[in-house]
C-alpha cells in the first residue's frame, strides 16, 4: 500500500501545471459539493431578501439574489452538489452501459454485434432531445428517471467508440493467444482489451461529463429538468437569462461554474491521455 | 470499388430497416404520452363531447394498431398525409422547414468546420504552447456553455449593444440570400461555438496520436519541417476519425438545434417537432423524425465512405 | 433637484420614466416632461398610416384560423380582433357596445334576445354579410359534431333564427341577462357562410379591420387595411399590421430592445423595471380579470374538510407573491374569482397571511401536522412553480408541510389540472360574474375544478342570471363571492395584470381590459403618434 501511495505521489509530481490546476479545481468542487451546507451562507431554498438584487447591491449577498429572493451564491454552492452529483452519476452509468455493450459487441462479434449495433443505430437516429422529451413526459421527471434516460441515450455514443477501438484490439495477436489459451470472456475483456482502450474512453469521459450538464440545461429550456426548488446550474442560467439583455452579470456565475469545471476535468483527462499514450514530445 | 458499392447497398437496406423501427418507436412513444390530439388541442377547454367529436372526425377513435398500419400503408405509397392540427399537407408544412434547417446547418458548418480543423492542426503543430493551451481552454469554455446562454451573450453584444445583426431571424420564403446570411449570422456563430470544440479537439488528438508512429519519426529524422510532417504525412492518416467526428457534428447541426431555433424565433424543423409533440400531431411528428433519421443515416454512411476512400488500406482490404 | 438634473438622470438610465414624471411634477415642469412620450401621445388625435409589428408571447405551429379551437394569443389577436368582428364588443371603458349588432333587447324574463344587425357590412372578399352568416357562425359552436371550445357557452341556446334580413332572434332555455356579453367571446367571431349553414372558418375571410396577406402558423402573419371596413374612419389607423410569434421571453425582450418589434406582449416581470428604463420603450400595465388560482379537489381528502381549506387559505402570503411573482404588476386575490375590474366586485374584508389562524384551522381539522402535495408547472402561468415554492416557505411557518411537485408543461391541462388534488391554475377571467361562476364554480359543470357543490350558491347563481334589476343582482353576486371566499375549494392568491411593452411612438386611447392586448383589438385601436 505504501508503494502505491508513493507511486501516486511520484505521478503527481511529474504532472504539468494544467493538470495540477485541474486536480485542485475538481477537488474544490467535490469538497464544496459534499460540504455545501457548511459553505453556503444561506439555505438552498431559503427566501432571504427582496428579489432581484444585483451583484454588489448588498454586502450580505455577494452575488445578489435571484428572482424570488434567494441568495445566488448559496444556490450556486448547493447547485454544485446537485449538478455535479447528477452529471457524475449519469456519466458513470453511461460508460457502464456503453462500454460493456460496446466491448461485448467487439469481442463476441457475429449476431450479438449485429443486434446491439442495430439497436444503437436506431436510438441514434432519433433526435436525443426529442426522445428524452417524449420518454420523460411519459415516465415523469424524477432524478432517477432523468439519470437513466440520459444515460441510455448518451451510452449510444460510448458504445460506438468502445466498439470501434475494441475491434482494433481484438484482432491483436495477444488477444488471439488468450482466446486459444481458453481464457473466459470477462478475463479477456478485463485484462487484455480494457487496459488497451482506456485512453480514448477517458478522453470521451471528459466531454460526455460536460454534455450531460448541457443536456439537463436544454431539458430545463423545454420545461423539464430537475424538480424545483432544487438548485442546478443549467436551470439557474435559464431562469436568469433575460438579465443578459440588460447586461447584468448574475447569470454568468452559474455558467462560469460549469465552464470552469469542464475545463478542469478536461485538463486532468488530457494529462491522463498524455501519460497513457506514452508520448514523449 | 465494388466492395464499396456492396457496402453502400447493404447499409441502405439496413437504413430502411432502422427507419421502420424508428417509426414504430415514435408511434408508441407518442401514443404513450398522456392525452391525445383532441385533448391537447382543446387544453383547459376540453369537454368529453367535443373531444369525442374531434376523434371521430380524424379517425382517432380507431385502435392504435389500425392507425399505425393505415399511416404506414399511405407512407409506402408516398403519401405522408396531413397535419391533424392545421390540415395542411405534410410536404407543404415540412418542406420549407427542412430547407430552413439545412440552410442554417450548412451556414454553421461552412464556418465551423474549416475553423475547427485549422485550429486543431495548429494546436497539434504548436503542442503545449501558450497558443495550444488558450485555444483549448477557449474551446472547452465555449462547449460548456448552454446553447441558449451563448446565443443570448452574442445577441447582447452584436444586436443589443451594437446593432450589427438582427436579434431574431424572421426569414420568410421571399427573404433573399444575402438577407438570410445576415439574419442567420448570430445563430450560425452560436452553433459554431458549441460544435467547434469537439471537432477541434478530435483533430488535435488524432494528429498527435500519429506523431509517435515510426513513419513520422522517420520523416522527422529526415529533417522534414514540422508543419510539412503534419499536413503531408499525419493529416491524411488522421482523416478517418476527423471525418467521423465532423459527420457527428453535422448531424447535430441538423438534428439538435431546437434551442437555437426557439431563441432566434427561426422557423426550423426542431421547433415544428416540439410543437407537434405538444399537440400530439402524429403525422407531423413522424415525418419530422423520419427526416432527422434519414439525415443521420446518410451522414453516417457518407462518413464511412469518405473514411474508406481516404484510407488505401481500407479501400483495398487484404 | 432641478429639471436639468432630472433630465440627466433620465438620460443616464438612472431613474425610470415614472420616477422622472413624478420628479418633474414635483419641480413644476410637467409641461416639459410631457414631451417624453406616451402621456402626451395619448391625448393626440389618431393619425393614419404606418406599419405595426407585434411580438406575441404564445403561438404555435399548430395554430389555425378556425375560432373554435383558438388557444394562443397569436390566433386570438389575429382571428378575433384583426380579421373578424363579433356581434357585440366590450369597449375600452369596459361597457358593452355595438359591433355587427347595432342594438339589442331582451324579453322581460331574459329568455329571448333580439339583435338588430348593421346593414352594408362587407367581407374581405366583397360578399355582403347577411343574417345567415351570423346564424351559421353561432351554429359552428353548437350541436353534436362541433369541435368548439365555446360549446358550453352556447349550451343554453335553444334556437337561433332570422326575423327578416336584419334581425337575429336567440331563444334561451333559461333567462340570461348577460347574453350580449357572451357574444363578445373570442370564439364567436362572425364568419362567411356557404349558404348551406356551414362556415368558412379556415381562409381568414372576415369583416374585420385588416385582411390576411399571409399566415405561417407559429411564425408570423401579415395583414393589410381592409378599405371597406364598416367602422371606417375612427378605427384601423395602420396601413398594415404584422404579427410575430416570439415564444421565448428573452428573444421577445431582445426584439423589443433592438426595435425589431414595436409592441411586445408579456414583458418579463423579472426585468420589466430595466426594460422600462430604456429610452423609447414604454411599459403598459392593464388590470383585467385574469387571475391565478390554486384549486383543491373538495371531494378528495383532506380537502373535503373546509377547515383544511381555510388553513391553507390563511397559510399563503399573497403580498409576498404579488411582490415576487408579479413584481407588483397585479393585485392580491381574496379567494374568489371576481376582481375590481368586474361590475359587481364585492368589498369583502381582505384575507391576510396569518400562520396562527392557519395553525388553528389545521388543529380544528384534527391535522396538526398537515402535509400536502402541490402540483405545479409553468404551463399554469408564468411563475407558477416559483409561486408554489414561495407558498411552501410561507406554509412552513404555520407548521404545514407543502411538497412542490413539478409536473411537465406538456399535458398539464389533461393530466394534472382537475386530476391531482391540489394544483396551480389560471383563469383569463370572464367579462361577467355569471360566466365566471357558471364556468368554474357551478355544480357539475365540466370545468368545476374544485368539484365543489354548494346548495345556496347554486340556487343564487341560477336566480341571479335572469334578474335584469342591477341593484338586486349586485346583492346576489356579493353573497356568492362571500360564500366562495369562505367555503369554496380554491385559493385565489393573485389577480395578474397584463404587462406589455411598446415603443413610445405608438399612441392609444383607453386600453380595454377584457382580454390581453387591448381586448385583442389593438390592430384597430392604436396608431402611430
Amino acid at each position: 500500500m505504501a508503494t502505491a501511495t508513493h507511486n501516486a505521489w511520484k505521478l503527481f509530481k511529474t504532472a504539468p501545471p494544467t493538470a495540477w490546476f485541474g486536480l485542485i479545481v475538481v477537488s474544490i468542487y467535490v469538497i464544496v459539493a459534499l460540504l455545501a451546507p457548511f459553505f453556503a451562507p444561506y439555505g438552498e431554498t431559503e427566501i432571504v431578501d427582496v428579489a432581484g438584487l444585483g451583484v454588489g447591491d448588498s454586502e450580505k449577498f455577494l452575488l445578489g439574489t435571484d428572482h424570488i429572493g434567494r441568495d445566488v451564491l448559496s444556490r450556486i454552492i448547493y447547485g454544485a452538489r446537485n449538478t455535479v452529483g447528477i452529471a457524475f452519476v449519469t456519466t458513470l452509468v453511461t460508460f457502464l452501459i456503453g462500454a460493456v455493450a460496446g466491448l461485448l459487441a467487439a469481442v463476441l462479434g457475429g449476431w450479438v454485434d449485429q443486434i446491439l449495433s442495430r439497436i444503437v443505430d436506431t436510438l441514434m437516429a432519433i433526435p436525443p432531445l426529442i426522445f428524452a422529451l417524449l420518454i420523460l413526459t411519459i415516465v415523469g421527471t424524477s432524478v432517477l428517471n432523468m439519470i437513466i434516460v440520459i444515460a441510455i441515450l448518451d451510452s449510444t455514443r460510448v458504445f460506438r467508440l468502445a466498439r470501434a477501438v475494441g475491434m482494433n484490439v481484438v484482432v491483436m495477436d495477444y488477444v488471439e493467444v488468450a482466446k486459444l489459451r481458453g481464457e473466459g470472456l470477462w478475463w479477456i475483456i478485463r485484462y487484455e482489451v480494457l487496459p488497451n482502450i482506456s485512453a480514448p474512453l477517458a478522453a470521451e469521459f471528459g466531454l460526455r461529463f460536460c454534455f450531460v450538464f448541457l443536456f439537463i440545461a436544454s431539458l430545463s429550456f423545454l420545461g423539464l429538468g430537475l424538480q424545483p426548488p432544487t438548485a442546478d446550474w443549467g436551470s439557474m442560467v435559464r431562469e436568469m437569462s433575460t438579465l443578459i439583455t440588460f447586461g447584468l452579470p448574475t447569470p454568468l456565475f452559474p455558467a462560469a461554474a460549469v465552464a470552469l469545471l469542464t475545463v478542469s476535468v478536461n485538463f486532468v483527462v488530457d494529462w491522463f491521455l498524455h501519460k497513457t499514450s506514452g508520448l514523449k514530445t | 470499388m465494388s466492395a464499396i458499392l456492396k457496402m453502400i447497398s447493404q447499409r441502405l437496406a439496413l437504413g430502411l430497416l432502422t427507419l421502420w423501427v424508428v417509426t414504430i418507436i415514435i408511434f408508441m412513444a407518442v401514443e404513450l404520452l398522456p392525452g391525445d390530439f383532441a385533448e391537447a388541442l382543446l387544453g383547459q377547454a376540453a369537454t368529453e363531447e367535443t373531444v369525442a367529436a374531434i376523434r371521430r372526425e380524424l379517425g382517432l377513435d380507431q385502435p392504435a394498431f389500425t392507425r399505425y398500419f393505415l399511416w404506414l400503408g399511405d407512407v409506402l405509397q408516398g403519401d405522408f398525409g396531413r397535419s391533424l392540427a392545421s390540415d395542411r399537407l405534410i410536404s407543404e408544412l415540412v418542406g420549407p422547414r427542412v430547407y430552413n434547417t439545412l440552410f442554417l446547418a450548412a451556414y454553421a458548418a461552412v464556418i465551423a468546420v474549416p475553423v475547427a480543423l485549422t485550429l486543431g492542426v495548429l494546436a497539434a503543430l504548436y503542442r503545449n504552447s501558450l497558443y495550444d493551451r488558450s485555444v483549448n481552454v477557449g474551446a472547452l469554455a465555449a462547449i460548456s456553455s448552454p446553447e441558449f446562454f451563448a446565443a443570448y451573450i452574442l445577441v447582447y453584444f452584436f444586436a443589443v449593444q451594437n446593432a450589427w445583426f438582427p436579434a431574431i431571424a424572421r426569414v420568410s420564403e421571399t427573404t433573399g440570400f444575402g438577407a438570410r446570411l445576415e439574419m442567420l449570422f448570430l445563430p450560425a456563430v452560436t452553433l459554431t461555438l458549441v460544435t467547434m470544440a469537439h471537432m477541434m479537439r478530435m483533430t488535435r488528438a488524432a494528429i498527435i496520436n500519429l506523431m509517435a508512429s515510426p513513419y513520422i519519426e522517420m520523416a522527422r529524422l529526415k529533417g522534414v519541417p514540422r508543419g510539412r510532417i503534419i499536413t503531408k504525412h499525419a493529416l491524411p492518416n488522421a482523416l478517418s476519425p476527423i471525418i467521423n467526428v465532423v459527420a457527428l457534428n453535422l448531424a447535430y447541426l441538423i438534428v439538435g438545434v431546437v434551442v437555437v431555433e426557439v431563441v432566434f424565433a427561426y422557423p426550423g424543423l426542431g421547433q415544428l417537432l416540439v410543437d407537434s409533440v405538444a399537440k400530439r400531431d402524429m403525422p407531423v411528428v413522424q415525418a419530422s423524425c423520419l427526416v432527422f433519421a434519414v439525415t443521420y443515416i446518410l451522414l453516417n454512411l457518407l462518413a464511412d465512405i469518405l473514411s474508406i476512400l481516404s484510407n488505401p488500406r481500407l479501400l483495398h482490404p487484404r | 433637484m432641478t429639471m436639468k438634473e432630472l433630465e440627466r438622470l433620465y438620460a443616464a438610465n438612472k431613474i425610470s420614466r415614472r420616477d422622472f414624471l413624478a420628479g418633474a411634477a414635483a419641480v413644476g415642469a410637467l409641461g416639459a416632461a410631457g414631451t417624453l412620450g406616451a402621456p402626451s401621445a395619448r391625448a393626440a388625435t389618431p393619425k393614419k398610416g404606418g406599419h405595426m409589428r407585434v411580438g406575441l408571447g404564445t403561438g404555435s405551429t399548430s395554430d389555425v384560423l378556425d375560432p373554435a379551437t383558438f388557444d394562443t394569443t397569436f390566433n386570438q389577436v389575429l382571428g378575433y380582433g384583426t380579421l373578424r368582428s363579433s356581434l357585440t364588443e366590450v369597449t375600452p371603458e369596459g361597457d358593452i357596445g355595438p359591433e355587427i349588432a347595432e342594438s339589442w333587447e331582451a324579453s322581460p324574463d331574459a329568455k329571448t334576445w333580439v339583435f338588430k344587425l348593421r346593414q352594408g357590412v362587407e367581407f374581405h372578399d366583397g360578399k355582403s354579410m347577411t343574417v345567415d352568416d351570423v346564424i351559421a357562425s353561432l351554429n359552428h359552436h353548437r350541436g353534436e359534431e362541433t369541435q368548439s371550445a365555446a360549446k358550453p357557452l352556447l349550451a343554453s341556446v335553444e334556437e337561433i333564427r332570422a326575423d327578416g334580413p336584419d334581425t337575429l332572434v336567440v331563444q334561451l332555455a333559461a333567462g340570461n341577462a348577460d347574453f350580449p356579453y357572451y357574444m363578445t367571446d373570442y370564439h364567436l367571431a362572425i364568419l362567411p357562410s356557404d349558404g348551406e349553414g356551414k362556415v368558412d372558418a379556415t381562409s381568414g375571410n372576415g369583416t374585420g379591420p385588416y385582411k390576411l396577406e399571409s399566415f405561417e402558423p407559429g411564425v408570423s402573419a401579415m395583414t393589410s387595411r381592409f378599405e371597406n371596413y364598416f367602422k371606417g374612419g375612427d378605427r384601423q389607423h395602420f396601413d398594415s399590421f404584422e404579427m410575430l410569434a416570439l415564444t421565448d421571453t428573452a428573444a421577445r425582450t431582445n426584439a423589443m430592445t433592438t426595435g425589431e418589434v414595436d409592441y411586445m406582449e408579456r414583458a418579463d416581470l423579472k426585468t420589466v423595471h430595466l426594460l422600462e428604463r430604456r429610452p423609447g420603450v414604454a411599459v403598459l400595465k392593464t388590470d383585467g380579470t385574469q387571475h391565478y388560482t390554486m384549486p383543491m379537489i373538495t371531494t378528495q381528502d383532506p380537502y373535503t374538510d373546509n377547515n383544511v381549506r381555510l388553513a391553507l387559505k390563511h397559510a399563503i402570503n399573497r403580498e409576498d407573491l404579488l411582490e415576487k411573482v408579479l413584481r407588483g404588476y397585479g393585485a392580491v386575490g381574496n379567494d374568489h374569482p371576481i376582481g375590481t375590474a368586474n361590475r359587481y366586485h364585492a368589498d369583502i374584508e381582505q384575507r391576510t397571511y396569518d400562520p396562527d389562524k392557519a395553525r388553528f384551522y389545521a388543529k380544528q381539522a384534527g391535522m396538526e401536522n398537515l402535509a400536502v402535495n402541490l402540483s405545479a408547472a409553468d404551463a399554469a402561468f408564468a411563475g407558477a412553480v416559483d409561486a408554489a415554492v414561495l407558498f411552501r416557505e410561507h406554509a412552513a411557518a404555520a407548521g404545514i408541510d407543502v411538497t412542490v411537485v413539478r409536473e411537465p408543461n406538456d399535458g398539464y391541462w389533461s393530466d394534472v389540472w382537475m386530476v391531482k388534488p391540489f394544483s396551480m391554475c389560471y383563469w383569463g377571467g370572464r367579462p361577467t360574474e355569471d360566466q365566471m361562476f357558471t364556468t368554474a364554480y357551478a355544480d357539475g359543470v365540466p370545468w368545476n375544478d374544485t368539484f365543489w357543490s354548494h346548495e345556496r350558491f347554486n340556487s343564487l347563481l341560477v336566480e341571479a342570471r335572469a334578474v335584469l334589476d342591477e341593484a338586486k343582482r349586485a346583492e346576489m353576486y356579493y353573497e356568492m363571492q362571500q360564500i366562495v371566499r369562505d367555503e369554496g375549494g380554491v385559493i385565489v392568491p393573485l389577480f395578474a395584470s397584463y404587462v406589455d411593452a411598446h415603443t413610445d411612438k405608438l399612441a392609444h386611447g383607453a386600453v380595454g381590459s377584457n382580454y390581453a392586448l387591448d381586448g385583442f383589438k389593438l390592430a384597430e385601436r392604436w396608431w402611430w403618434a
